[in-house]
């Protein structure tokens, strides 16, 4: 305890005075102080038992977090807060970027990794998608599943001026013709291709015959969906509402099961009589071959994390769901949208 | 004018001692981070973002400001310098700049790049200040079937950088179309030319593909020949810029602005596009044709000038409308997201106040990179003293550790060296490696666009010149390769029709 206190401490106090160093001027002067003040008043209450216990896995040693992706993404942004919430429980992590394939080429680095429970990484949906898509040598059988963290919807668009008033005009249109109507997302194989073929399906069409246009970002499919060429554009809530909010483009309908407090005026799938829900989840592994004590350590410590004040300022900035799902729940989770995403993208002929 | 007063209130934000000072580090570190191949601007905003949460929005801001444009400024003089671009939108600069310093004129060639920068930046800044909404509605019509469009021209414009041999030139293109269609490909989600390895998935980086072709390739070069030790004058004459030099950079720094600004501002326009129709535009223009390829400033000032004009129009979509269109763009975005601004329509009548600051503070930046680069023109040049073979030394360490840096896998780095070969093989062949580069970049795009125009019309070609934007830009493709070779028949009829005329 004293000896994690030690380290503890000395981890904060040289960034305090670097930052004295650095900023000449009274107020970050003022604000490594109040820092130093809010870390011993923070050390000096109640200590959470999860942390306790990590720290002792830890003795001494870093916690790292793969981010299997390039920097600005989701699962960056998610490691990155993550970083920022453990901080206060474990002090410092390192986060570091393998970007690439939807995240299976950081994957397929991390199965190097098995056994050392000091070494997390972020995944979600995505990542069940990209396996099955690229045929993957390397499956979510090399990671031990943790928790589930946060989690976002996805809405469909349409330009503001397009004919497509609803959703039901979209799933009539659909059923008519599918191939007449092109939906922009993000990567082949990704959660837009997923929630594409699902309504395909839903509609009582063929998968194989979804106009799926497959963008870089959901940044460059919206753009395809504003000039006027695509019909409908597919992308997360967090991303599109504020364009949404603006009148840029129009909502037709959420993946999610209820109405989303974003969106209150949104319409769900289900409500449009397309019966489909899908969520963008987001999770943290750790590597396979970690004993059973290291993986209920890394739970609890993970759980801790985002009961934390940090986590919640978090959600509440970034706009995310709180989903946090642990234990065997999470384990028949992960199965089931194995199952239900294979299926998919097999029928379209992706897997 | 509104705009004009928040604007003065933005520098009244800006301009204090502790935010200068933030600017500084910023411009200093982004410098730095151009200089290395491989690592971005993206990459540096992205870790240097949890460590600034504790500093006022303002400041970050400033900082963020200062690596973006620091990046675009530390570019160019490693391709001037060494011929090593530390990122694409910077090859352009090596092809003339590097000329220029062999033959004691690195001086001229970094003024040349600095002023070109500051003036396309300064430019750029003030569309983006006034007009950003106007040239972002007009972004806005562009989908799959007029970037078709855009890519023909860019194609058909870069085929003078092809050189004197066609059959060479084009042999380069095949290199980097292939090299480009490696990785998942984006419309079906299959593997192409990644044989299995992991790493290859996700296509080759372009960035790995200019530093192996253009830095290693002469290193290993120079290994072979055993030519290391010599050594080139660095300064020849006086005066940095000379009037001539001067009267000839003018115009291409404002031809590469004006190209520059608006292909940065379309959602998927970027800044290496421009730099290369800046270089045909200029080489075409030129009243120094025979220069190119030995050293021609205005090769080198219109480039320089387009780059920074992009890079400040890349700012457009995403202030204007909330797009991200690269992924530096992205980082910034979630650095804005960070501090509560959410860009998009409402930004300027949210949050006001801090915009304002954060375009005030990218004229500062832009100033303060001008001021500590100039002076240090001749400091910077003295460089070429090192006798080449430590240098070379240098470029294999950076080059290799920038990819480590930027990838984190040995796979990069295995392929950084098979490239370099590949670069020697080409530079003994006497194949232009610029052409490669180009494909690489424009292949892709090309490809994925035709592909996406052609799902949305069920397989049509029709819609390829739908729109009025279309038939402009296959208009200026027909133009530019049928009216050269008319002007040519013109031109020599009319001299054998008057033999006694003045001929050239």
């Amino acid at each position: 305890m004293t000896l994690s206190f030690k380290g503890w401490s000395s981890m904060q106090h040289p960034s305090a005075v670097l930052r004295r160093r650095l900023g000449r001027a009274g107020p970050f002067v003022a604000a490594a102080l109040v820092t130093v003040v809010l870390v011993v008043t923070t050390l000096t209450s109640a200590e959470p038992p999860g942390a306790a216990s990590a720290r002792e896995l830890l003795n001494g040693r870093q916690l790292r977090i793969m981010a299997p992706a390039s920097p600005g993404g989701g699962w960056d942004q998610t490691a990155r807060e993550m970083q920022t919430a453990l901080r206060d429980l474990v002090g410092r992590t390192e986060v570091y970027n393998v970007g690439g394939a939807g995240g299976t080429v950081g994957l397929s680095q991390y199965t190097r990794l098995a056994g050392q429970p000091t070494e997390l990484m972020v995944m979600g949906l995505v990542m069940v998608g990209a396996i099955e898509s690229n045929d993957s040598p390397v499956t979510l059988t090399a990671t031990t599943p943790l928790a589930r963290l946060t989690t976002d919807y996805e809405v469909i668009v349409v330009a503001k001026d397009s004919p497509v008033a609803t959703m039901e005009d979209l799933a009539a249109q659909m059923r008519r013709d599918l191939g007449s109507v092109s939906i922009a997302g993000g990567s082949a194989g990704g959660v837009e291709t997923i929630l594409a073929g699902l309504v395909a399906r839903a509609v009582g069409g063929d998968p194989a015959k979804t106009n799926y246009i497959a963008h870089s970002g959901g940044g460059e499919a919206l753009s395809t969906v504003l000039s006027g060429r695509a019909t409908a554009a597919v992308s997360g809530v967090s991303e599109l509402a504020p364009q949404i909010r603006a009148g840029n483009i129009r909502a037709l309908a959420v993946s999610s099961p209820q109405r989303l407090p974003a969106l209150p005026d949104v319409p769900t799938l289900r409500e449009s009589g397309v019966d489909v829900e899908l969520e963008n989840w987001r999770a943290v592994v750790a590597p396979a071959g970690i004993s059973e004590q290291e993986r209920r350590t890394l739970q609890d410590l993970v759980v801790q994390m985002t009961r934390s004040q940090a986590w919640a300022e978090t959600l509440q900035r970034r706009g995310w769901l709180d989903a946090t799902l642990a234990g065997p729940e999470f384990d028949a989770f992960v199965a089931a949208e194995q199952r239900r995403i294979a299926q998919v993208l097999n029928e379209m002929g992706i897997g | 004018m509104e705009q004009l007063q928040s604007l003065l209130q933005g520098f009244g934000d800006a301009l204090t001692p502790a935010n200068l000072v933030w600017a500084f580090i910023g411009v200093t570190i982004g410098t730095a981070v151009g200089v290395l191949p491989g690592i971005g601007p993206a990459l540096t905003v992205a870790m240097l973002l949890p460590t600034t949460f504790r500093l006022e929005p303002a400041s970050a801001l400033i900082m963020f400001a200062g690596i973006y444009y620091g990046g675009m400024y530390g570019g160019s003089t490693t391709s001037i310098l060494l011929n090593t671009p530390g990122e694409t939108a910077s090859m352009m600069s090596a092809l003339e700049g590097n000329k220029m310093a062999r033959s004691g004129r690195a001086a001229a060639a970094l003024a040349t790049a600095a002023i070109g920068s500051f003036v396309a930046g300064t430019i750029g800044t003030l569309g983006l200040t006034f007009v950003a909404p106007f040239v972002a509605d007009f972004a806005l019509n562009f989908g799959p079937p007029e970037y078709v469009a855009l890519m023909a021209v860019a194609f058909v414009t870069v085929a003078a950088l092809l050189g004197p041999n066609l059959v060479k030139g084009f042999a380069s293109l095949a290199i980097g179309l292939t090299v480009g269609l490696v990785g998942i490909d984006a419309q079906t989600g299959q593997p192409r030319l990644s044989f299995g390895v992991p790493a290859m998935l996700d296509g080759i980086e372009v960035v790995i593909l200019v530093v192996a072709l253009f830095a290693l390739g002469e290193t290993f070069g120079h290994l072979l020949a055993g030519t290391g030790r010599a050594t080139v004058e660095p300064v020849r004459g006086r005066a940095v810029l000379s009037r001539a030099d001067l009267r000839r950079s003018w115009p291409a720094w404002l031809r590469g602005t004006a190209l520059g600004f608006p292909i940065g501002s379309l959602p998927a326009g970027g800044a290496d596009v421009p730099t290369f129709l800046s270089y045909s535009v200029e080489r075409r223009l030129s009243k120094h044709k025979d220069e190119f390829g030995k050293g021609a400033i205005e090769g080198l000032a219109g480039p320089e000038a387009a780059n920074n004009a992009a890079a400040a129009g890349v700012l457009v979509p995403l202030l204007t409308i909330g797009l991200p269109t690269s992924a530096t763009a992205a980082v910034i975005l979630t650095a804005f997201q960070s501090y509560g601004l959410q860009p998009g329509p409402q930004l300027f009548s949210e949050s006001g106040p801090l915009v304002w600051t954060l375009l005030a503070s990218l004229y500062i930046g832009n100033l303060m990179l001008l001021v500590l680069n100039l002076p240090l023109v001749k400091m910077w040049a003295r460089m070429l003293t090192i006798p080449a073979y430590s240098i070379y030394a240098g470029v294999l360490v950076f080059a290799t550790l920038g990819t480590f840096a930027a990838g984190g896998t040995t796979t990069d780095l295995l392929l950084l060296y098979l490239l370099g070969l590949l670069g020697l093989l080409m530079r003994l062949a006497d194949v232009p490696v610029a052409p490669a580069v180009i494909a690489m970049i424009l292949g892709p795009l090309a490809e994925q666009q035709l592909r996406r125009a052609l799902s949305i019309s069920e397989g049509d070609p029709s819609i390829l010149l739908s729109g009025p934007i279309n038939i402009v830009l296959w208009s200026v493709v027909v133009l530019a390769l049928f009216l050269p070779p008319t002007l040519a028949v013109l031109r020599r009829r009319r001299r054998s029709a008057a033999p006694a005329g003045a001929g050239r």
